[in-house]
């Protein structure tokens, strides 16, 4: 294992796990599903004074 | 018990420090000894100090809270951030004018432009930029996630550590202790400490998010979070380091071209999540906060939150084109910089969109103007970041002033002023005013950093491209143009124009701390309310008609509606 060994991996699988991980992130973000809980999620800054601390 | 424990390992500390100055052999090494003798001490007697028994026959800490959110600690935070500021930019002036007049270096070696410029570059980035991140990561962290903070004495120990970090670096600086390593100068021993009140950072906030009453983590945390954990991880590895015997010196674990490009994978991250990321979770919550508005769109903010994770950490190599670095490890820094512009853009179009339907604020409030300026800056910067990692444009403008024009379009512009406004935002919050002392001095303030900003970075592109093109002139017989000494000579109208846009900047920091220390008295400023325009009149507002307008109110009669 060396120096070309790491090298040629990380452009091979490496970039395509990246890539797959990255992917799949976005393809969550952009779910149908995430809509509510999106538009819930951007009033938490006004919901500090909301009782228990 | 674990009070005793805790003031035990400030008397450790002590002894440790004692040790320094016993076997020194460098005068700073000493001195460096004294300071962390000083605080262990002065750490040591407060704990002791705050002893009392408890209910089951042994010691605590005496608790000093009321039940509300910790703020006494981000409190204190905002003193430092708006001290460390002050200070930072006015080293900055003073280089620039060192810069303009060489003899300003004063013949003396604790004053010269090579050790005061990491001074600058340290203060104004972690001293005045990382008080401003810790004590804002600490409000945001509480408020979205409607806890308290986790262990408030730790965090009171990050406070006072980091302090303690910036004093054992900036005196280095001037001793001339320093590892040579962009924005990373400090030796090994700081390091270290660093190192531990990093690790504290790290479990107060994790702690906190793990505590918290709110189920979701808002993506401001997001931010913070991706900026501590990464930091850890730069500062661990860039400074890996074997000391040469218990002095103020040691030697890089890395050589030739490695040791390069772990330099400059830590220097472009520091911009990339300590300027970047740390901020813009700033951003995501000040913004929407001020102008009272939900962020634009919150899967915009997930998307440009894993973009700029996953690229900004492979651009670094983008600073050592046409070196001894492979080709394909130049060419990959500057494809993800290029493809850095996506997430940047789409940042800031989020927070700038975020006004959607509240534009007016922009004329009626200087702290929303203010973060506005700061978006548009963040979109500049991160224009020109990319534009300038094409290697072939870098071969322009390296070794440049272009690129001190565009560090300080981005520090100034965006990390400058989303910090400035966001300390406008919390200090009548921090010390129970009713709004900040004097609104004028914001739009002061706000005004002063613009021409500020304008006349420094208009000054160092017109400097650095020329510089950049007198350098590479050829003459038909194949010789350079130019001497060195005569692009020096070039520069020196811009350099004066420099100087004077760095004056106006820090004119603007004082009159911020002024702001700050009345708001922190309770004085509110009798003054004339900023224009807000005419107030709105539905009457008036419709299309143009034959028939005279109805009269506004008995006193004003609209002037011939004809």
């Amino acid at each position: 294992m060396d120096y070309n060994d790491l090298r040629h991996f990380a452009d091979s699988w490496g970039l395509l796990f990246m890539t797959l991980v990255f992917i799949g992130v976005m393809a969550w973000a952009f779910r149908p599903a995430a809509r509510k809980h999106h538009e819930d999620a951007r009033m938490i800054p006004f919901r500090e004074d909301e009782a228990d601390q | 018990m674990t009070a005793f424990l805790q003031s035990g390992i400030f008397l450790l500390f002590a002894l440790m420090s004692l040790f320094m100055i016993a076997t020194a052999t460098q005068a700073g090494f000493a001195v460096h000894g004294v300071i962390i003798l000083i605080a262990s001490l002065l750490a040591f007697v407060t704990t002791l100090g705050r002893l009392k028994p408890a209910t089951n026959g042994g010691w605590i800490l005496q608790d000093h809270s009321n039940g509300g959110y910790d703020d006494a600690v981000i409190k204190a935070g905002l003193i430092a951030t708006v001290f460390w500021g002050v200070v930072g930019m006015l080293v900055g002036v003073v280089i620039a004018a060192q810069l303009s007049f060489p003899v300003l270096n004063l013949g003396s070696e604790y004053t010269s432009f090579g050790r005061l410029r990491p001074l600058h570059t340290s203060g104004v980035i972690f001293a005045f930029g990382g008080n401003a991140l810790i004590m804002t990561s600490f409000w945001v962290v509480q408020r979205t996630c409607r806890t308290r903070l986790f262990a408030p004495d730790l965090a009171w120990f990050v406070f006072w550590g980091y302090q303690l970090f910036i004093v054992l670096a900036a005196t280095g600086y001037v001793m001339g202790i320093t590892q040579s390593r962009e924005y990373a100068e400090p030796e090994w021993y700081v390091d270290l400490w660093l190192t531990v009140v990093w690790v504290a950072y790290l479990a107060v906030f994790v702690g906190t998010i793990a505590k918290r009453r709110e189920p979701h983590i808002y993506v401001a945390n997001w931010f913070y979070l991706a900026f501590i954990i990464t930091i850890a991880m730069l500062h661990i590895v860039n400074n890996l380091a074997v000391p040469a015997g218990f002095g103020p010196k040691s030697y890089s674990l890395f050589s030739g071209v490695q040791d390069a490009l772990t330099q400059w994978w830590y220097g472009h991250n520091a911009v990339g999540f300590f300027l970047t990321a740390g901020f813009l979770g700033m951003m995501y919550y000040f913004v929407p906060k001020q102008a009272n508005r939900p962020v634009y769109s919150y899967r915009l903010s997930i998307v440009h939150f894993w973009s700029l994770i996953f690229l900004y950490i492979w651009a670094g190599p983008h600073h050592l084109h046409y070196t001894a670095l492979p080709d394909w490890a130049q060419t990959l820094g500057m494809v993800f910089s290029i493809m850095l512009w996506m997430p940047s853009w789409g940042g800031m179009i989020n927070g700038l969109m975020t006004l959607e339907g509240a534009w007016d604020k922009i004329r009626t409030d200087p702290i929303i103007r203010m973060y506005v300026a700061s978006l548009a800056f963040y979109g500049m910067s991160t224009f020109e970041g990319p534009l300038m990692s094409i290697r072939s444009v870098n071969g322009l403008s390296h070794y440049t002033d272009w690129t001190i024009g565009h560090v300080h379009s981005g520090a100034l512009g965006w990390v400058g002023m989303v910090s400035f406004a966001s300390i406008y935002f919390l200090a009548p919050r921090l010390f129970g005013a009713s709004r900040v002392y004097s609104l004028r001095m914001i739009n002061w303030h706000f005004w002063l950093a613009m021409a500020g900003i304008t006349l420094y970075t208009a000054s160092m592109w017109v400097a650095g491209i020329m510089q950049g093109l007198m350098w590479r002139e050829f003459n038909a017989e194949g010789y350079l143009v130019y001497a060195f000494a005569e692009v020096v000579a070039a520069m020196h109208p811009y350099y004066l124009i420099r100087l004077l846009g760095g004056v106006l900047y820090l004119l603007g920091a004082v009159m911020m701390a002024y702001n700050v220390w009345m708001t922190a008295r309770g004085r509110i400023r009798n003054e004339a309310p900023l224009d807000a325009g005419q107030p709105y009149n539905p009457d008036q507002d419709r299309p143009h008609q034959d028939k005279p307008l109805a009269p506004v109110s008995a006193g004003a009669q609209p002037a011939a509606a004809e």
